[in-house]
């Protein structure tokens, strides 16, 4: 069991939902984030005053997958999400210990069904 | 004998004392007169300006329904549009809209006394003349719907267009485009005497809004993300619907002042009463038409949809307000809600993006509402000799001019919009970069936040 963690520009959430449901991967968590990689992000004005604000807005997809679906996960993410330009994201991979469903108890790889 | 000549000259002495305050002061009724002339003007003042107050209120519901219903990273720009419009307008109106609009002159165009009102001395503005309120209140009234007409636009070309653009827009369309076609109606001109009617400016404000927004958005395109691969239409959501909802509350509010306060002046005040009355009516009937139509073609009762047939129900009934009954009203308002639904439908489909629904309220239900008055009207309902319409015996006559209006106005202003934005578009550029368009507005073109340090994901 993987999970599976991309930070995208937020208007590609739809795209990156639409792709995932196309390759059959229909359970995911997002939400937003503030983040920064290469890019140097921008300033802002606020009565006059400058502020440097490196930190932009992005939105965090976090999927926990069986190692089948690794991959088509991987794939699916960046069809959708990659636009050519810097800021386009970054997906994070980490092996998952355990997942339990809460309703059931069923634990392993029936949880994460 | 001197004795006695001293007596009478004594006495015509007396008499003059007595007689020559008398003869210092007016005639007693004249001078009644003057204090009720006076008095009505002043209530006639007071009213005019109370509604053209209520009308410069409208501003804000524009900006809150506009604001709620694109996304917040661009929320300060749309905001800041709808603030500086007024500004720009009130400039505009006041070097050269007013003289053109109400200036005598051809039936095209005022030529008279048309910079700066004149410095305040009402000359050369004989076709509003039979209103006695003060050439200030007169400026001020009108000015405040030419901001309304500038404000129209704004919606439409949200969340795309480049701040500079939009505002030198806004000066030629209150200083130029609007006048003119005010002129023809308002201002004596040729509509005026062929008979056309629009009481309080479904065409004259609100088509010609949507007529220069029109033109503007097939210049801008659809925003980034409103249509998928397949060309089907990808709801772009707006971020906040309680901002809509205060702004469609406070429109409506301001609607009060509008369509009532377009008698510019109280009279008996039955004409106010009965304004007031179908204005409401045709409100209410569209959003209970609007919300009908939604639940059944979308399945729920969609709120802004709700919010948006009010708005529609409010255009179609400004120009026949005053030339229609209450049950006209009522009959006016149900139309426009289902007009509305379905003209936000159409526009999608046709690749016409407009994030607020200015086409569908502003555009539709102007041309809607002007035609109604040729439908509904009754001949001096209110006092104005209007003429029966088609549904009450008149026949064709008036709306068939009624017709010749819409297209005229409808034709001129998007025809000289179109060159305005074709002029914008080729020295300052309309839209902005995509980049920018992906980050949001406020950033790009203002380097601000509405929701600072609040993590929303568009």
């Amino acid at each position: 069991m993987k999970l599976v963690v991309a930070m995208i520009q937020p208007y590609k959430l739809e795209d990156v939902k639409k792709a995932l449901f196309d390759a059959k991967i229909t359970k995911m968590t997002v939400s937003t984030a503030l983040g920064c990689g290469q890019q140097a992000g921008y300033t802002e004005e606020y009565r006059g005053a400058i502020t440097e604000i490196n930190l932009l807005k992005k939105v965090r997809i976090e999927v926990a997958v069986n190692d089948e679906f690794v991959q088509p996960t991987i794939d699916a993410i960046i069809k959708a999400a990659r636009s050519g330009n810097i800021g386009d994201g970054k997906i994070f991979v980490t092996n998952l210990e355990e997942c339990i469903r809460i309703r059931t108890g069923e634990k392993g790889k029936d949880a994460i069904g | 004998m001197i004795k006695r000549y001293f007596k009478i000259l004594s006495l015509i002495l007396v008499f003059l004392f007595i007689m020559v305050p008398l003869f210092g002061q007016e005639d007693p009724i004249a001078a009644t007169n003057a204090a009720i002339k006076n008095l009505s003007v002043g209530l006639d003042t007071a009213w005019v300006m109370i509604a053209a107050f209520l009308v410069f209120f409208m501003n804000l519901g524009f900006a809150m329904v506009e604001s709620g219903l694109c996304r917040s990273k661009n929320a300060v720009n749309i905001l800041t549009k709808n603030f500086i419009v007024f500004a720009i307008s009130s400039i505009s109106f006041w070097i050269i809209g007013w003289g053109f609009m109400f200036g005598d002159g051809n039936p095209i165009i005022g030529l008279t006394n048309i910079f700066f009102v004149n410095g305040g001395k009402d000359v050369g503005y004989s076709s509003i003349g039979w209103t006695q309120v003060p050439i200030w209140a007169k400026f001020f009234f009108q000015l405040v719907f030419a901001g309304t007409a500038a404000t129209i636009v704004s919606g439409a070309v949200a969340e795309r267009i480049k701040f500079h653009s939009f505002i030198i827009f806004s000066f030629v369309l209150v200083g130029i485009m609007y006048p003119i076609t005010g002129h023809w109606i308002w201002g004596g001109g040729w509509l005026a005497s062929i008979g056309f009617f629009d009481f309080a400016g479904s065409t004259v404000v609100h088509s010609v809004g949507g007529w220069a927004a029109l033109a503007g958005v097939i210049f801008l395109g659809p925003r980034i993300g409103k249509y998928k691969a397949n060309g089907s239409v990808n709801p772009i959501m707006g971020h906040n619907m309680a901002l809509v909802t205060l702004g469609g509350l406070v429109l409506w509010f301001g609607w009060f002042g509008f369509n009532p306060g377009s008698t510019m002046a109280v009279g008996d005040g039955s004409a106010i009463a009965h304004i007031a009355v179908t204005t409401n009516t045709a409100a209410a009937c569209a959003i209970i038409s609007a919300t009908i139509i939604s639940w059944i073609v979308l399945g729920k009762p969609d709120l802004s949809m709700i919010i948006n047939g009010a708005l529609a129900g409010l255009v179609a009934i400004t120009a026949p307000c005053a030339f229609v009954g209450v049950g006209s009203a009522a009959i006016i308002g149900l139309i426009a809600g289902v007009l509305v639904v379905f003209a936000v439908l159409f526009f999608d489909k046709m690749k016409l993006d407009d994030p607020v629904g200015a086409l569908s309220v502003h555009l539709v239900n102007g041309v809607f509402g002007t035609l109604a008055v040729g439908l509904f009207a009754q001949d001096k309902i209110t006092g104005t000799a209007t003429g029966n319409g088609l549904f009450f015996g008149g026949g064709f006559n008036l709306l068939g001019v009624q017709a010749l209006g819409v297209l005229a106005v409808g034709a001129f202003t998007f025809g000289i919009a179109f060159l305005v934005w074709l002029v914008i578009k080729s020295i300052f550029g309309l839209r902005v970069p995509k980049q920018e368009e992906i980050r949001g507005l406020d950033i790009g073109e203002h380097g601000a936040q509405a929701y600072s340090g609040f993590q929303i994901i568009d």
